[in-house]
C-alpha cells in the first residue's frame, strides 16, 4: 500500500520525505493502486497527454492563426519570432516558456486540440514550463512525463481545498492553480527538495491571489491568453525563489485556504460572468458587439 | 478524483461546456437517428443562442452529427465536411421554456428517411443531460452505458425489455418512462452500470410493441 492522500500539500511532502523519493514516483503508485492498473499503463496515459501538450506548440504558434471569434490570435508567433531571433529581453528560457504558453492557449481559443490543464482556459502554462524545461536543460522526455505527476498532485490538493474553476474562485482558481503545479513540476526537475516544491507552490499562489475571471465577450481569449504567459513567468518566478532556499512564509496548505475565502468574497461579476472587470470597460463592450452583434 | 481529471481530459477548446459537451448532443442525436443524416435542424437557447459563433458552438454541435468524438481535430471544420458530406444545415436561434442557458433542439432526417428531434443541455465540464427525444420528456446524462427504447405503450413491454437485460447481466441504475398517450408512442431511457453489446438491441428488437432501440456508449 501507498500510504498517500491529497487532503495537504503538507501531508505530500511528508510522504515523500519519509519515502525519500520523489513526489512523482509516489503519486504514480498511489494512482495505479487507486485505479487497479498497472504503473506502466497509468504513465503511458500521463505521456500521452505530454504528448499532445508537445503537439500544440508549432500550430499555436504558426503565422496567421486566428480565434473562432477572431479576437486574437497570432501573438505567440511574435514572441517566438523574438526569441529566435534572440532579440528578446529575458532569453531563452523565459521568452521560449511565454511563447509556448501563448501557443497552447492561442490554439485552444480557434478550436484546437488541447489538454485541460487543470482547465482550457488555463491550459497553456504547465506544458509552457515542463518543455521549456525539456528544451532548455536537455531532460527526458520520463524526467517531463513523471513532473506532471507532481504537478497532479498538487492540483488535487488545491481541488480537495478550493477550487480550479474560474466560475467559483475567478482566475486564481484557474490560472493560479496552473502556475502552482507548473512550479512544483520545474522544481522537481530542476532537482529541488519537497521543501522547495511546496515553498514554490505557496508563492506561485500568493503571486496571482485575487485575481478575477473577467473574459471579455465571456470568450476564453481576452485576457486569459495573456494570463497563461504571465502564469508560466510566475511559476518560473515562484520555482527560482524556492530552489535558492527562500521560503515562504505563510505555508501553501494556508495560502490554499486564503485562496478559497478570497474567492467567495469575489462577487459574481467578477467570476466568468463577463459582467466586470476588463469584460465592463468601454473596448471590452465594443468587442463583445464587433463579435456576437449584442451589446452585453 | 485522480491524476486525469487535473490533467486532461485531451479536448478540443475554447471550453468544454461549449465545444465538448455541444459535440457530445450532436453524438447523442446522430446515434439516435442510427443512419447517415442528410438534413439537419439545430434551434439554440439562451446561451448558445447569444454566443454560439464566438465559441463554435454550431460547429461542435455539426461534428457530433457527423459522429466526430469530442477530442477530433475536424471539429473546427466542421461545417466544410458537411457540405462534403452532403448535409444540409439550417440554424436557428430563440427562447424556449424551461431549458438550461446552454441548451439545443436538433432535428435529424437521415438518408433513409428516419427522423428524430432531441433536446440536450450541456451543463458544464462537458457533461450533458438529454431532455427531450422525439417531443417526450426523458433524463439522460450519457455518462452511463444506456438504451433508448422508443415502443407502443402497451402492458408488459416494460417487463419484456428489462427481462431481457437481466439475462444479460446488465444492472439497471436509471430508468424513466414517457409516453404521448396511454396505447401511444413511448419511450424508456434505461441507464446501466455496465457496457452491453448490439446483441442485446437485436433480441430487444424483436419484442413484441418495439419500433428501434438505440445503444448509447459515449
Amino acid at each position: 500500500m501507498v500510504e498517500l492522500n491529497y487532503h495537504s500539500i503538507e501531508s505530500l511532502l511528508k510522504a515523500a520525505k519519509d519515502n525519500d523519493c520523489r513526489l512523482s514516483d509516489l503519486v504514480l503508485a498511489q494512482q495505479a493502486e487507486q485505479m487497479e492498473l498497472p504503473e506502466q499503463e497509468i504513465y503511458e496515459k500521463m505521456q500521452e497527454n505530454y504528448q499532445v501538450m508537445a503537439s500544440c506548440i508549432q500550430p499555436g504558434s504558426a503565422p496567421g492563426l486566428k480565434s473562432t471569434s477572431g479576437l486574437t490570435g497570432g501573438d505567440a508567433y511574435r514572441m517566438r519570432t523574438a526569441v529566435e531571433q534572440g532579440r528578446n529581453l529575458t532569453g531563452p528560457l523565459l521568452g521560449g516558456a511565454l511563447y509556448r504558453a501563448l501557443a497552447v492557449s492561442e490554439l485552444n481559443a480557434s478550436m484546437g486540440r488541447i489538454v485541460a490543464a487543470p482547465t482550457a482556459g488555463s491550459c497553456g502554462i504547465v506544458p509552457a514550463a515542463v518543455l521549456t524545461m525539456q528544451e532548455q536543460y536537455k531532460l527526458t522526455e520520463k524526467e517531463c512525463v513523471m513532473s506532471l505527476f507532481t504537478a497532479s498532485a498538487v492540483g488535487m490538493v488545491i481541488a480537495n481545498n478550493a477550487s480550479l474553476a474560474g466560475a467559483q474562485g475567478g482566475c486564481q482558481a484557474e490560472c493560479g492553480s496552473a502556475s502552482a503545479m507548473a512550479a512544483a513540476a520545474i522544481v522537481e526537475l530542476a532537482g529541488g527538495t519537497p521543501d522547495m516544491i511546496a515553498s514554490a507552490v505557496a508563492t506561485a499562489l500568493k503571486n496571482i491571489l485575487g485575481l478575477v475571471c473577467d473574459p471579455v465577450a465571456g470568450l476564453v481569449e481576452i485576457p486569459c491568453i495573456k494570463r497563461n504567459a504571465s502564469g508560466v513567468a510566475g511559476a518560473f518566478v515562484a520555482a527560482e525563489l524556492a530552489l535558492a532556499g527562500i521560503r515562504s512564509a505563510i505555508p501553501a496548505d494556508e495560502v490554499i485556504w486564503s485562496m478559497k475565502k478570497v474567492g467567495d468574497a469575489m462577487p459574481a461579476a467578477l467570476k466568468e460572468t463577463a459582467e466586470g472587470g476588463l469584460a465592463a470597460t468601454p473596448t471590452g463592450r465594443k468587442l463583445h458587439q464587433q463579435v456576437f452583434g449584442i451589446d452585453s | 478524483m485522480n491524476v486525469f481529471d487535473i490533467l486532461g481530459p485531451v479536448m478540443i477548446g475554447p471550453s468544454s461546456s461549449h465545444t465538448a459537451g455541444a459535440a457530445r448532443i450532436g453524438l447523442v442525436t446522430r446515434a439516435l437517428l442510427g443512419e447517415k443524416p442528410v438534413q439537419a435542424h439545430i434551434f439554440l437557447h439562451g446561451s448558445f443562442a447569444k454566443t454560439y459563433k464566438g465559441h463554435g458552438t454550431d460547429k461542435a454541435l455539426v461534428a457530433g452529427i457527423l459522429g466526430m468524438k469530442t477530442d477530433d481535430e475536424r471539429i473546427r471544420f466542421s461545417l466544410d465536411v458537411a457540405k462534403k458530406e452532403g448535409l444540409k444545415i439550417q440554424i436557428e436561434t430563440g427562447e424556449l421554456e424551461d431549458a438550461h442557458p446552454n441548451t439545443a433542439e436538433i432535428t435529424l432526417v437521415g438518408a433513409g428517411g428516419e427522423k428524430v428531434s432531441l433536446r440536450g443541455s450541456s451543463i458544464g465540464g462537458g457533461n450533458i443531460l438529454i431532455t427531450r427525444v422525439n417531443g417526450m420528456e426523458v433524463s439522460l446524462t450519457g455518462q452511463n452505458p444506456a438504451l433508448i427504447v422508443l415502443h407502443k405503450d402497451a402492458p408488459g413491454t416494460i417487463a419484456a425489455v428489462t427481462e431481457l437485460m437481466a439475462e444479460s447481466g446488465v444492472n439497471i441504475c436509471n430508468f424513466h418512462l414517457a409516453r404521448k398517450e396511454k396505447g401511444g408512442l413511448a419511450v424508456m431511457t434505461i441507464e446501466s452500470d455496465s457496457h452491453f453489446g448490439p446483441e442485446l438491441n437485436e433480441r430487444i428488437n424483436c419484442l413484441e410493441n418495439i419500433y428501434s432501440s438505440t445503444r448509447l456508449a459515449l
